[in-house]
């Protein structure tokens, strides 16, 4: 073996322990990277208790009341659903049946009271008419399923 | 072999002259076509409005950002490996480019993120790491600016690229492994495209013209850096 295959070697095995310490300390960080928790896991206890945390999911379909400046809607992850009370301006995207990340604490009512509220959008980008046609297949097939039911 | 004639960096000083040349033009030429694509042929996005068009910028920079720091490593590595100066010198000559594209995929990101997410900055795991693999660029550049000797700056500069390598496939599997906020990739090799095909034109063309900008960039940079040191 060359000096410089050696070299060569040394470097590969070097990158690959790298890579294994890096996977397991990323295995062992796995929770505490998780920007979000979703209602299911909330309902789980698995939400810090007493601290502040985010919940994400879709704001349920028509849930949100507006009364002034104060919001209730309903965050679910088609499991589970939670009731959240929010005091100021919303995101722009911020839309019924779209994604939706909200910090703030869990009272013990079960309600989420949130100081800050994040519109979470898809990687989909589309057209407004395709959009449209989007939604008009997804109701005839949402229809074709109720009829044949 | 030919490919070897090209090591020497006297002899691949005017190579990497004419490829900068011709690279620096095709860049030019598609960034104004990709540009065009991006802000009159594709359609408005029926969630963003006009403000999803950063895609075309921030997409293509970010991808940039990761890719460069990659090929960085790896001249590094063979630098390391075989002691060959040129190796080293295109490992130096690409840092500045990479950190550049990473910086702009951050700050395009914080301009989008604003009105879309309604946030500048969040921690999660996708804009961390990429925050993270600016550092490793910058980090790089000054160790690299520190020492005086260039074999021993470009030893050092080696390592920490080598190690900073592992940051790379964190950045692109973040939005896979963790919820966060930001989206997932619309672009993969392992499924179709989740985007309309005249904006996924306009993201390809401006990633084909970042592509050819590195090239020139960090050609040419190679070419200073081979004048002060040869």
């Amino acid at each position: 073996m060359k000096p410089r295959h050696k070299r060569l070697a040394v470097i590969a095995l070097g990158l690959a322990a790298l890579g294994v310490a890096a996977a397991l300390v990323l295995n062992a960080f796995e929770q505490n990277l998780v920007f979000f928790f979703t209602p299911s896991q909330v309902a789980a206890n698995e939400a810090p208790q007493g601290r502040t945390f985010r919940i994400g999911g879709m704001v349920q379909s028509g849930s949100v009341q507006r009364s002034g400046v104060e919001v209730r809607f309903l965050v679910t992850d088609t499991a589970k659903t939670i009731p959240v009370l929010y005091n100021g301006a919303l995101p722009d995207l911020f839309r019924e049946g779209k994604g939706v990340v909200a910090q703030g604490q869990l009272g013990p009512d079960g309600v989420f009271r949130a100081r800050e509220v994040l519109a979470k959008h898809d990687e989909n980008y589309m057209p407004p008419e395709a959009a449209e046609a989007v939604k008009r297949a997804q109701e005839t097939a949402d229809r074709m399923a109720k009829t044949l039911k | 072999m030919r490919w070897f004639w090209f090591a020497s960096p006297q002899t691949f000083f005017p190579l990497a002259g004419s490829i900068a040349r011709w690279c620096a033009v095709g860049a030019a030429l598609l960034a104004a076509a990709g540009l065009y694509v991006g802000f009159f042929v594709a359609p408005t996005d029926a969630q963003q409005g006009e403000a999803y068009r950063i895609i075309f910028i921030h997409v293509a920079a970010a991808w940039m950002s990761m890719l460069l720091y990659v090929v960085m490593a790896f001249w590094a590595a063979i630098g390391l490996a075989f002691n060959t100066r040129l190796s080293a010198m295109m490992a130096s000559a690409l840092a500045p480019t990479g950190a550049l594209f990473t910086f702009i995929a951050l700050w395009t990101g914080a301009l989008w993120g604003r009105p879309t997410w309604g946030a500048y900055w969040v921690w999660d795991a996708r804009l961390t790491s990429e925050l993270i693999l600016l550092f490793l660029y910058l980090g790089f550049m000054a160790l690299q600016a520190a020492i005086d000797d260039p074999r021993r700056a470009d030893r050092a500069g080696a390592l920490l690229a080598i190690v900073g390598v592992v940051n790379v496939p964190i950045i692109y599997y973040s939005v896979q492994w963790w919820n966060t906020l930001h989206q997932g990739a619309s672009v993969s090799l392992t499924r179709a495209p989740s985007m309309a095909s005249t904006m996924l034109t306009g993201m390809l063309l401006m990633a084909l013209a970042f592509w050819l900008y590195s090239i020139a960039a960090s050609l040419a940079r190679v070419r200073c850096i081979i004048k002060e040191r040869e």
